[in-house]
């Protein structure tokens, strides 16, 4: 019997899983991780351009920081993501995979927009910003009550749910931009309200962006707040890591999926109006930027910590930014840009394996 | 040729040699010793946690084991994974299936499978056919397991291991879920493939099955080896005693019952899961204040339903009356939530089977699991954490928790002090009725005293105690009355101060072979 004679030997390594890991060597590990990235990236840069990896990192850091408007701008991207993150924070700590924050910022940003349009010059300033808060706010929250009802009373699945919300919603601003679009039929909405600037949040001082930025700001630390000391962000966490141990304790199950899922939408609707009247004045099918699925990514890197969030959406919006300077000012295409934010993100979120695993190998003798 | 000779000569199909398991402080196999020849059938009895599954998951290549040798056909071999078992001709068909829901039984038995030279689902589903002629399956190879009932879809395991040419076959509780007609139809087809030189084991509780169906059986006894007797030489009554074991003096001090009142009146109960099968029949009983009532069983004949429904967790037929002491009032509790029945002042404490999937969050720390009962006191919107964690800390040191400090998620914590914490957590809630499903299980001998003595306190305080245990000893000495329950039947009630572990272990299996008079009567009828 030769398969008789076959042995099996012990693997050279294996992976465990840690028990608990020291803050200072869980960020030594991050810390190493994203030099690493750095080098790798650099190493790529040379490769692929033949130019100077340190050229490249300083381009980077000019293009985030280099002038008072590169800030400014930054900052605003990272405010609006960090929002639209902070949004779908509740909902992916209850483990209610809500991917359709894209299209409830969109429907969010639409209403701003039929507000603007069709009230500018019926209401006064003061009452139609009101009036478009309320309607953003409600048009999100709807956007994610439908899938959440769906998913309490009959357990479908909201992942595919919200993914499609989000194509219903792009094609219904497709169809509206269509239908406002100045000149008619250019298929380009431009700037809503030019002249009066009807529905335009107030700038503060020359600050285009710094409203929205305290708004953001006053956001995030409610959320903090909401699900660090809140009974309802207490369910939320309960329901999220058992639902049985949610109704053995008589938690209503359903009432917090679908409040979750309300407060989540309506958050992203409010990111909708930051958007629209706060700073674009126009609507488009852009408008979200994708923003909607790269806060998925910052939420969950950031551990569902909004104060965390702050600087996981640093990270990101410096990197958009940054890597499109380096396409632009060395003649690269966009794709270049993509290339070194994925490799950073890559290892970013790869090290995370290394925080959660331990890797053993084999001890040299295993004395019986 | 060797091997022809070395049947002659008896050299057992499979032989384990001193195997031990350990998992962590639990021995789960000690010493263990047996073997089977080619053409035998062999049982393996033994009460639940008597490490049956882990024995059999170490010849399957699931576990390996930390001490001892396991032999095929005469020479030892050293089995890592599945895939080295099937190398040894080795099946085992779990009990819990592993199938994809959405492939035909011929693309679910070839799955995995890298051996074939060519490729042909056609070929495969005729060799499949062919296997099951020559045994007497009844089975259609281009069915959709979704399709299929139980039955098949044990079929379709069975054939998997045989088609892989598998010699050994291990089945772990084939008849939990067969009707008595489908069980009888795996016995022929089992003795067929036993006349045709297969060797198999066979997991079960059930003597009646043990008795009708293997040549030998191999009794183990919370982990330990007991022996192994001739089906011919033997009968229920001394099976049952080898596998309930000695009795075991634990010295658990038991008071007698101060003047016991009726609390909790649980009248005709029954309920059936989504298939239709019935999981509760005609169960009632009366808890009372001041005493305990053990509930004894086989794993998954009702139990976890019984306190669920009681917990509000379950729908069931019947009645579930609480006498509140303090009114006087009677409600029924019958499909009440948790907090509707927690509104009603009904103090109900539940420590249920799944600690850390049930009765714990097991990400949160050990305050924010105190608060899950209390956590809605107070109108604000915001948590109240300061007498939670006043709560943790007085049931860290009372119960003497081994924990880093309150703020440790309870998943870090070993199964002891998990239970410490849950228990504790109930008991704070100075229940008037307090249900504990195994609330030792998997406890060292000190935590389990701990469990054992915060129990009598309950009882002594009043409180209607209701024990779910798996340990015929502990509730022997624990109990006031002991109810055995046998497939969602109870079997019988016995008084726990003079009863003996034979008469109870005799009630855990007996019912199976009523089950069949009693669908009798009622045919009659």
């Amino acid at each position: 019997m030769a398969q008789q004679t076959h042995k099996t030997k012990e693997p050279l390594f294996h992976i465990a899983k840690r028990d608990a890991i020291v803050w200072w060597k869980a960020w030594g590990i991050r810390i190493a991780a994203i030099l690493l990235a750095l080098v790798v990236s650099g190493l790529v840069s040379f490769l692929l351009t033949g130019e100077n990896p340190l050229r490249i990192y300083v381009t980077m850091l000019d293009g985030a920081f280099g002038t008072k408007r590169r800030i400014w701008g930054m900052l605003q991207n990272l405010a609006m993501l960090l929002c639209v993150s902070v949004a779908v924070t509740p909902a992916f700590k209850m483990r209610f995979w809500n991917i359709g924050a894209e299209g409830q910022v969109l429907v969010g940003g639409l209403a701003s927009a039929a507000c603007m349009i069709l009230l500018g010059d019926k209401l006064p300033n003061a009452l139609l910003l009101l009036v478009i808060l309320a309607a953003s706010v409600l048009a999100g929250a709807l956007w994610a009550l439908i899938p959440a009802v769906f998913r309490a009373k009959w357990m479908t699945n909201e992942t595919l749910f919200t993914l499609m919300m989000n194509y219903i919603a792009i094609q219904l601003v497709s169809f509206f931009v269509y239908k406002w679009s100045v000149p008619k039929g250019s298929g380009q909405v431009g700037v809503i309200n030019r002249a009066t600037h009807a529905g335009w949040m107030p700038v503060i001082g020359k600050y285009d962006y710094l409203l929205n930025i305290l708004i953001v700001a006053a956001i995030t630390l409610f959320m903090y707040i909401y699900l660090k000391y809140s009974k309802h962000g207490y369910e939320i966490a309960v329901v999220g890591e058992s639902e049985n141990t949610a109704r053995y304790i008589g938690i209503p199950v359903k009432k917090v999926i679908i409040r979750t899922m309300l407060i989540s939408g309506a958050i992203c609707g409010l990111a909708g109006m930051l958007l629209v009247s706060g700073t674009d004045h126009t609507i488009s099918r852009d408008t979200a930027a994708g923003r909607g699925f790269t806060a998925i990514m910052v939420s969950w890197m950031a551990k569902f910590n909004p104060v965390f969030m702050v600087l996981t959406a640093f990270l990101i919006a410096f990197l958009e930014k940054g890597a499109t300077e380096v396409s632009t000012a060395f003649g690269l295409n966009e794709s270049f840009s993509d290339i070194i934010t994925g490799i950073i993100i890559f290892f970013i979120i790869g090290c995370e394996f290394f925080i959660q695993y331990t890797v053993k190998f084999r001890e040299k003798e295993a004395a019986k | 040729m060797s091997k022809a000779v070395k049947q002659s000569e008896k050299v057992p199909a499979i032989r384990l040699q001193n195997i031990t398991k350990r998992f962590g402080t639990v021995v789960a196999n000690d010493n263990v010793s047996l073997s089977v020849e080619h053409g035998q059938i062999l049982s393996i009895l033994g009460e639940n946690g008597s490490g049956k599954t882990t024995l059999m998951n170490m010849i399957a290549g699931i576990y390996f084991p930390d001490h001892g040798r396991i032999f095929v056909d005469g020479q030892e071999v050293v089995i890592r994974s599945p895939k080295d078992a099937f190398r040894y001709g080795i099946g085992m068909i779990h009990q819990h299936f592993k199938l994809v829901d959405v492939f035909s039984a011929t693309e679910n038995i070839v799955l995995g499978l890298d051996s074939e030279p060519k490729f042909s689902l056609k070929q495969s589903a005729r060799k499949i056919m062919e296997i099951a002629i020559q045994y007497g399956f009844d089975i259609d190879p281009d069915k959709k397991i979704y399709e299929m009932s139980v039955s098949e879809k044990q079929t379709v395991e069975i054939l998997k291991v045989l088609y892989r040419g598998a010699d050994i076959l291990i089945l772990d509780e084939p008849t939990a879920v067969l009707t008595p007609q489908e069980t009888e139809k795996l016995f022929a087809v089992l003795r067929r493939m036993r006349d045709s030189g297969k060797a198999i084991i066979i997991i079960t509780h059930k003597l009646h099955e043990v008795l009708s169906l293997s040549d030998q059986v191999a009794v183990l006894c919370k982990g330990r080896y007991a022996g192994t007797v001739n089906t011919a030489e033997t009968n229920e009554s001394r099976l049952t005693e080898m596998m309930v074991g000695k009795k075991v003096t634990l010295n658990i001090a038991r008071s007698e019952p101060k003047d016991p009142v009726d609390r909790l009146i649980v009248e005709g109960i029954s309920c059936k899961n989504r298939e239709g099968t019935e999981l509760l029949h005609d169960i009632s009983f009366t808890a009372r204040a001041g005493e305990i009532l053990g509930i004894a069983g086989i794993a998954g004949s009702g139990q976890r339903e019984l306190l669920e429904a009681i917990a509000g967790l379950q729908h069931v037929n019947g009645k579930i009356l609480y006498r509140n002491p303090k009114t006087g009032q009677t409600d029924d509790l019958r499909d009440k939530t948790p907090v509707q029945i927690r509104e009603l002042g009904v103090r109900l404490s539940f420590v249920p089977e799944d600690r850390l999937g049930m009765g714990l969050v097991g990400n949160m720390d050990i305050v924010d699991n105190i608060m899950l009962r209390s956590y809605k006191k107070g109108r604000g919107f915001f948590l109240e954490r300061k007498s939670p964690r006043s709560l943790a800390e007085k049931i860290i040191n009372d119960l003497e928790v081994v924990t880093p400090g309150a703020n440790t998620p309870v998943r870090r914590l070993s199964g002891g002090n998990v239970q410490k914490v849950l228990v504790g957590r109930e008991i704070a809630a100075s229940p008037t009725v307090l249900m504990a499903a195994y609330p030792v299980r998997g406890l060292d001998i000190n935590a389990s005293f701990t469990i054992y003595n915060l129990l009598n306190q309950q009882k002594e305080n009043g409180v209607a105690v209701i024990f779910v245990g798996e340990d015929l000893d502990v509730l022997l000495e624990l109990s006031d009355r002991i109810m055995v329950i046998s497939s969602g039947r109870i079997a019988g009630t016995v008084d726990a101060r003079t009863a003996t572990k034979e008469e109870i272990g005799l009630l855990m299996t007996k019912n199976a072979v009523q089950e069949g008079g009693a669908a009798d009567g009622a045919a009659n009828a």
